[in-house]
């Protein structure tokens, strides 16, 4: 589904990732993982063309995500950032309906989608009429990936979603979240540096370390066959308990 | 509103002007002659319009040439000496009417006075000090002396008694020739420059220093009209030809100045006395009727210039967000732009929109620009990078971001910077009546002019009512244009 060959990023002359190839796999769930600044979110945004490689490319259903095609691939692809990056401008419907309204859909149609997304997410509908700075933050999360889904995208791209909650709130909406995920089977890359919540979403791991990949596969193979000791002290440096 | 509606006229491009349209500067002498000429012109059966207190010389002369007026009062030391200086016109009134003619302008004979620049001084000081002429305050160059723009730059004026007397006078300020008397009372001055002409000479105590050296050219009244004038206004204007003598225009002078008589009226009364014209009525509007006039003037002045910024600037504004290094080019122009006197912008355009609201409105809008463009650059700069990454996600094109997302998250800060300019464009406003615009600056100048403080209010204090009602009206327009999301306080 997507496909990274051979990508580098540099900023201000730096190389900042790879050369890296990687492969998210439709219907599975990818989590790029590693400490920060070691590429994770440059890589996320390299997806769906919000940057622009500096060598080798980028290919979503077998095209090329360009400035080109870029507009047309981010419809088909739903992202989500760490506060939800919700407009304070709009309501909750307003911001989740923003694409669709600007595409021509009618109102009942509009009225519909929003109303199954919102059940789907466990969103009170009659929050709905709320503006970003009248909901909480796992509230917020919610209404952000209702804007995600709202074109009934092939891909979900999520940086760091749930990484500005409590701990009560994340691990309620990371239940949802997965909950979600399964039900729609989408092709999902989420990144995050919390190794417990990478095994929990996570089909394949990809854990990076300076703009490369250390090692990619399962939590079991990271664990069990380390390529190298940074695999290894990557996740014992994480205290909390994994099994 | 007479005048508001000329000028829409004129913007509007018809050609529907009065056929006799006469100038006067914004001193009493200047006014009492431009309503003479007015109601000599009006009694000859010719339409007539006095645009009064239009400002210095420069903007008469030029407003000549141009044709936005037909006549005005002008001295004809001032002709030679400072218009035409640089022609350095030898001979008598001849020489200086062939000079004129080559323009196509022509000048009226004398009108019988002359009123001459002078130094004046408080008699008291004066008396102690022993200083009865210009050559006895060359001796003191302890004193402070404060002179009028106009007589600090001519080069008839100061820079040539400097030099005859050999002045070495270490302060020398200049000041509005209005201010001067109060601060020649006050002791802040010691000497100012006066016209011979003036009232305020007796009624203030002045001794008028003798110009021993004889530098100060005679400075005969007569008026300058163009060539193309009907003849009936010329003839009508040859009418005052030798008519007022010295002390004839000091005690009309007085009257306008000292004793508070309108202009027109003292025009009027002179006119019947000594050239037998018919009395025409003063129409003297209530104080009502004259402050809603001058309000539909001002406003009129303040809502097409902030309409026409509005229009240029935001563009700007959003192409400085974007590309920054336009932007700071962009800012650096309308920053500068900002620096320029208001009344140096007024005589730059003379000469390509003539008098009137036009060239008011066009410096208004020059002024109005940085704050719009500088408040729309940073409100659309100042956005979470976040957040317009998240609208690029989207899949939204450029153009949809910026207005569905970019524009409406930074409209609190352009409302606020078309809000500085509008409350801005009010105060810069009263500077058109000094080229003809009307406004609240009509009855400012009038009054700083003849010291009439109830006069300066008449003018002022709307000014400052109408900028505090276009601040409640911004606030009112805030709560329907600043979308309601933005208005709230974070629930957490």
């Amino acid at each position: 589904m997507l496909e990274v060959r051979q990508v580098v990023k540099r900023f201000a002359g730096r190389v900042a990732l790879g050369p890296l190839d990687l492969v998210a796999e439709t219907g599975k769930n990818t989590v790029l993982i590693g400490p920060s600044g070691c590429g994770k979110s440059t890589l996320l945004r390299l997806l769906n063309g919000l940057l622009l490689p500096d060598a080798g490319s980028v290919s979503f259903a077998g095209d090329p995500v360009s400035p080109a095609t870029a507009l047309g691939v981010r419809r088909r692809m739903g992202y989500v950032i760490q506060d939800g990056g919700l407009f304070p401008h709009l309501t909750a419907r307003g911001n989740a309906a923003l694409l669709a309204g600007y595409l021509g859909w009618t109102r009942t149609r509009i009225d519909e989608r929003t109303a199954e997304l919102a059940a789907l997410v466990r969103l009170p509908e009659d929050l709905l009429g709320r503006y970003p700075a009248q909901l909480s933050g796992g509230q917020r999360q919610r209404v952000s990936l209702m804007r995600a889904l709202m074109l009934d995208p092939e891909v979900l791209l999520l940086d760091e979603p749930l990484g500005a909650l409590d701990p009560i709130v994340r691990s309620e909406l990371q239940e949802d979240l997965r909950g979600v995920f399964r039900s729609l089977g989408k092709t999902v890359v989420l990144v995050t540096h919390d190794i417990g919540e990478a095994w929990f979403f996570g089909d394949v791991l990809v854990l990076l370390r300076d703009g490369t990949i250390a090692q990619k596969g399962t939590l079991d193979d990271l664990m069990d066959r380390p390529a190298d000791p940074f695999v290894t002290r990557f996740l014992n440096a994480q205290r909390s308990p994994v099994r | 509103m007479r005048r508001a509606l000329f000028a829409l006229l004129l913007v509007a491009g018809c050609g529907a002007r009065p056929e006799v349209i006469v100038g006067s500067k914004k001193f009493t002498e200047s006014v009492l002659l431009g309503n003479m000429a007015e109601q000599l012109v009006a009694a000859a059966g010719l339409e007539a319009l006095h645009q009064q207190e239009l400002g210095g010389t420069r903007i008469l002369w030029d407003a000549l040439l141009a044709g936005e007026i037909d006549l005005y009062p002008e001295y004809t030391g001032t002709l030679r000496e400072e218009i035409l200086a640089g022609e350095r016109i030898a001979g008598g009134d001849d020489a200086l009417r062939a000079a004129l003619a080559s323009r196509g302008l022509r000048m009226t004979g004398p009108l019988g006075f002359s009123n001459t620049y002078a130094v004046g001084m408080r008699e008291e000081r004066a008396k102690r000090l022993g200083i009865r002429s210009l050559s006895d305050l060359a001796r003191h160059p302890e004193l402070v002396l404060g002179f009028s723009h106009e007589f600090l730059d001519r080069a008839d004026c100061w820079p040539a008694v400097k030099s005859r007397y050999r002045m070495q006078h270490r302060s020398v300020r200049g000041l509005d020739h209005e201010v001067a008397y109060s601060a020649l009372e006050s002791g802040d001055i010691h000497a100012t420059d006066l016209y011979s002409t003036d009232p305020k000479i007796q009624q203030l105590r002045l001794r008028v220093l003798e110009d021993d050296l004889h530098n100060f050219p005679p400075y005969r009244a007569v008026f300058v009209h163009r060539a193309d004038l009907a003849p009936a206004a010329a003839a009508a204007l040859a009418r005052l030809q030798g008519v007022i003598d010295d002390r004839e225009m000091i005690a009309l002078n007085a009257r306008a100045d000292l004793d508070k008589v309108d202009e027109c009226e003292v025009a009027a009364g002179f006119l019947a006395r000594d050239l037998r014209l018919a009395a025409r009525p003063c129409a003297e509007a209530g104080l009502a009727r004259r402050i809603w006039d001058r309000t539909v003037e001002h406003l009129f002045l303040v809502a097409v210039s902030l309409l026409a910024a509005l229009i240029v600037a935001l563009p700007l504004g959003v192409l400085s967000a974007k590309r920054p290094h336009v932007g700071k080019v962009v800012l650096g122009v309308v920053g500068v732009l900002q620096t320029i006197p208001s009344l140096a912008l007024l005589v730059l355009f003379i000469p390509l929109m003539g008098i009137g609201a036009l060239p008011a409105m066009a410096a208004m809008f020059l002024y109005s620009l940085l704050p719009i463009v500088r408040n729309t650059a940073t409100g659309l700069g100042d956005i979470a990078p976040g957040l317009r990454e998240s609208a690029e996600a989207l899949g939204l094109p450029p153009g949809a971001r910026l207005r569905l997302v970019e524009l409406p998250m930074a409209s609190r800060a352009i409302l606020a910077g078309i809000k500085t300019s509008a409350v801005l464009n009010v105060g810069t406003a009263t500077i058109g009546a000094l080229i003809g615009a009307g406004g609240y600056g009509q009855p400012i100048l009038t009054g700083i002019r003849q010291g009439d403080h109830a006069l300066i209010l008449e003018g002022a204090l709307p000014a400052a009512a109408l900028a505090l009602v276009l601040e409640a009206l911004f606030g009112l327009v805030e709560r329907l244009v600043v979308p309601r999301g933005l208005r709230l306080e974070p629930s957490e």
